[in-house]
């Protein structure tokens, strides 16, 4: 089986596998993590994105050998509770989400936008995140949080 | 420790219930730890639906909490030897005159709560309750946004393997014949399992199930499916079925009519899918006799008892236990996916198998909302007032969950060698809120009605509960029915409605809502505005929503601006969560959803076939609550979708001029109706 390098959330990481596998697939399967979400296996829903180099993408409907060497980071590597980024700190400031389940994919993309543009307007927001789905309908509390985050990471 | 029967399902349920329960024992939200229902240990609470957690976890919360508050100053006053009326409780620390003390923790001891609650205590009054009535953040939002596992899919238990199930893409299709060697034959595989015309697979790893599946479908041979209906004529078809009528309520007039002409329409609403967007998940685990089964489902209980059915085994012998899924909107594959886990887990020589629906299944194969046809029929006098309302439903049962019934309503149940009937949905009593016939009792004054419901004694599409059941489509045409024959009589549509209601919190919330939006705006070419009202269910939340939308051939829903009371709001915050949800929820069945299918098969099996609203397209939603903090609490999850449904529609004839009466109101629905009209 050929061995992938890539940086995982900034770690060396090597994986033994099928390169045709999904992103995806490796990292909730021997990789074990659970934070990128799997909502529909074909690139349509979001719930999985993580941010490969400095794009948000579907890990689902990405394969394994395309991120050879590359830099891929997940919300594992985004922030923890006792280093939150300013995107998690604003979501629950702003409440927003519902069930929750495709904020992880969400933030991904958000912390993709917003390392493109650190200020971005409501459209650019609601255009970054276009391509997840959210079925609850946390939609503008989620664009206020975006907002909120990039007000915030601007004024440092 | 909080124990409640309910359970969560994405709309904050479980911080509510600690706000009434920190409240009434004066201990701080935080010391609050909320334990998952599971049928070893959890009271029966039902269902987790028809939004009625606030109204009775959060009741029976209020009152075992205010009699433990008690039982506590009781025992102080005892240990203290000071009047009870004395003392005093903060976060959980009991103190009297001249700086006695004792507390919770120090009395726990000497005290057992193991009793039947007396239901004497009084709970507090509404002034002295320091949580509820305030937006206190949710317990489990840090969990979600930093993405520590909570959710079942994100679960593992030592030793677990991995299950898939093989489902036909034609409907209701019998599995003829099945070669298993390719299956067999993949890296990680346990064992091919067959029951009929349940089949899957259980393997080492997810990876390796998914390929064993696929190589299982290869090999898969499937009967014909059985006939669906004319997706582009659903009326026809609903109208054309064995049914079982009901009159839902009748009201005659002393007054002898000076009916001068009949006003009839027709109003349609397709069938529409829950679409999580998670696919569904469930756990099992075999040891001798017994199983324990870990679930996102909305009734533990309820689930319990199909499973027992479809088993052969007592109840006793399941164990079932919540974990949280994805938003849930209704009753969809929750509890399929675990009757798949525990019959696939039988084979997994007592490893836990864990199973996953893929996104297709769960498009095609969990229960959908169902398709409503209604027709009102009005008779105005000269005046244009209404004299006489006809309302008729045409509909499957909304309701076919675990758990109800001597046969079980779980779907691999249908496919089993000797298998179950499929359960066709039937409709709760009105006394409950009713089904296809929800909200069909108008709330205006009208002289005299007739309400009847026709309830669909087949069931080509497999139905059951979703979000409101029959309220939103009977809403839609209730309020557009109103707007028309406002319309037609050159009335305000607001002023009519107000003029025809006699309940102040029914026009508080309309009136609110028009004007905060400024009602009516002055109108300007390519825009449009409209109003809808209800109670959810004639006897829950009250809301009026106001929507501006923007279009010509494709309609832009701009801002919903939305007054909803619901009583006592615990969580102010959670109530505008919910009814905003709500509104871009019911935006997304008005302008986008419709379950599609061919002659046998259910072909919206993907995003891409089921498009849901997406971020640029959801309209900004402004919504004002309106708090009634001495009125029992109501729940808020399905109040916005009936009249924000009925808003869009209105503000698309006041922006174009035509009258959409089928949903979805889509660029093609538009051009039909206007060439209908020209």
């Amino acid at each position: 089986m050929p061995s992938i390098r890539f940086r995982l959330n900034g770690v060396q990481t090597e994986v033994d596998a099928d390169p045709d596998r999904s992103l995806l697939d490796i990292l909730r399967g021997p990789l074990g993590m659970t934070g990128p979400h799997f909502g529909c296996g074909s690139g349509e829903c979001g719930a999985c994105h993580v941010i490969v180099g400095d794009r948000a993408v579907a890990s689902c409907d990405t394969p394994l050998w395309s991120v050879e060497s590359k830099e891929v980071t997940t919300i594992e590597g985004l922030g923890s509770v006792e280093r939150p980024h300013p995107l998690q700190r604003a979501f629950i400031t702003e409440q927003a989400l519902q069930c929750g389940y495709c904020v992880a994919g969400i933030l991904m993309s958000a912390a993709a936008l917003l390392m493109r543009n650190p200020s971005p307007t409501d459209a650019d927001v609601r255009a970054a995140l276009d391509r997840n789905l959210c079925r609850c309908g946390s939609h503008n509390r989620m664009v206020r949080a975006v907002l909120r985050a990039a007000a915030e990471m601007g004024a440092q | 420790m909080l124990s409640p029967g309910k359970v969560e399902i994405g709309q904050g349920i479980v911080t509510a219930l600690a706000q009434i329960a920190a409240d009434e024992l004066d201990v701080d939200i935080g010391r609050v730890q909320l334990v998952r229902a599971s049928t070893a240990a959890s009271p029966n609470e039902g269902v987790t639906s028809g939004s009625l957690s606030i109204q009775q976890s959060g009741r029976a919360i209020r009152q075992a909490c205010a009699e433990i508050r008690q039982i506590f100053l009781t025992a102080a006053a005892a240990r203290l030897g000071i009047d009870a009326n004395a003392l005093d409780i903060s976060d959980g620390t009991i103190f009297g005159p001249g700086n006695v003390q004792t507390s919770y923790w120090e009395l726990a001891e000497e005290i057992s709560l193991d009793r039947d609650a007396t239901l004497e205590a009084p709970p507090k009054s509404a002034a002295d309750r320091a949580f509820a009535g305030r937006s206190v953040p949710r317990v489990d939002v840090p969990d979600k946004v930093f993405a520590h596992p909570r959710f079942i899919h994100d679960f593992t238990l030592p030793s677990m393997l991995h299950g898939r199930v093989l489902r036909p893409e034609r409907s209701r299709a019998s599995l003829a014949e099945l070669n298993e060697n390719d299956a067999r034959a993949v890296a990680g595989l346990v064992a091919v399992v067959r029951d009929g015309s349940f089949a899957g697979v259980v393997s080492e790893t997810e990876h390796g199930a998914e390929a064993a599946l696929g190589a299982l479908r290869k090999g898969a041979t499937w009967s014909a499916g059985e006939a669906l209906p004319d997706e582009n004529d659903l009326a026809a078809f609903l109208k054309a079925q064995p049914v079982e009528s009901t009159i839902i309520d009748t009201r005659t007039s002393s007054k002898t009519s000076d009916k001068q002409r009949t006003m009839r329409r027709q109003f349609t609403r397709p069938y529409i899918a829950h679409a999580s967007i998670a696919p569904s998940c469930a756990m099992a685990q075999w040891n001798g006799d017994r199983v324990h089964v870990w679930t996102h489902s909305q009734g533990v209980y309820l689930l319990r008892a199909d499973l027992a059915l479809v088993l052969k085994i007592p109840v006793e012998n399941i164990t079932v236990e919540h974990i949280e899924g994805a938003g849930c909107y209704g009753h969809n594959a929750a509890d399929d996916v675990a009757l798949d886990a525990v019959l696939l887990a039988k084979a997994a020589g007592g490893r836990p198998v864990r199973v996953q629906w893929s996104r297709a299944d769960e498009m095609i194969h969990a229960p959908f909302g169902a398709a409503m046809a209604i027709e009102i029929e009005a008779d105005l006098d000269t005046q244009g007032e209404i004299v006489d309302w006809r309302h008729v439903i045409w509909s499957n049962g909304h309701v076919a969950r675990p758990g109800r019934a001597a046969q079980p309503a779980l779907l691999a149940g249908t496919e089993l060698a000797a298998p179950f009937p499929r359960i066709i949905s039937s409709n709760p009593p009105q006394a409950n809120g009713g089904g296809g016939d929800r909200n069909s009792i108008p709330l205006y004054d009208f002289p005299a009605w007739k309400i009847e419901s026709h309830r669909l004694l087949t069931m080509p599409v497999r139905t059951s509960a979703l979000r409101t059941l029959g309220a939103q489509g009977n809403v839609f045409a209730i309020e557009c029915f109103l707007d028309e024959v406002a319309t037609e009589r050159g009335e305000d549509p607001i002023k009519f409605r107000l003029r025809h209601l006699r309940d102040e919190r029914a026009k508080d919330v309309i009136r609110a809502a028009a004007q905060r939006a400024n009602w009516k705006p002055e109108k300007k070419p390519g825009t449009g505005y409209g109003a809808g009202f209800a109670r959810y269910k004639n006897t829950g939340a009250y809301c009026a929503a106001i929507a501006e939308i923007e279009g010509e051939q494709d309609i832009r829903v701009k801002r919903l601006t939305l007054a909803v009371d619901v009583g006592e709001a615990i969580n102010p915050d959670g109530v505008i969560n919910q009814i905003e949800g709500g509104a871009i929820q019911a935006t997304s069945w008005v302008l986008k959803e419709r379950v599609r299918f061919d002659s046998e098969r259910i072909t919206s099996s993907s995003w891409t076939d089921y498009p849901i609203l997406r971020f640029s397209e959801a309209p900004q939603v402004q919504v004002d609550v309106i708090q009634r903090s001495d009125i029992e609490p109501v729940g808020a999850g399905e109040a916005a979708h009936g009249p924000v449904t009925a808003a869009i529609a209105n503000a698309v004839f006041d922006c174009l001029g035509v009258r959409i009466r089928n949903l979805p109101i889509t660029r093609d629905s538009l051009v039909a109706a206007m060439e209908l009209a020209s």
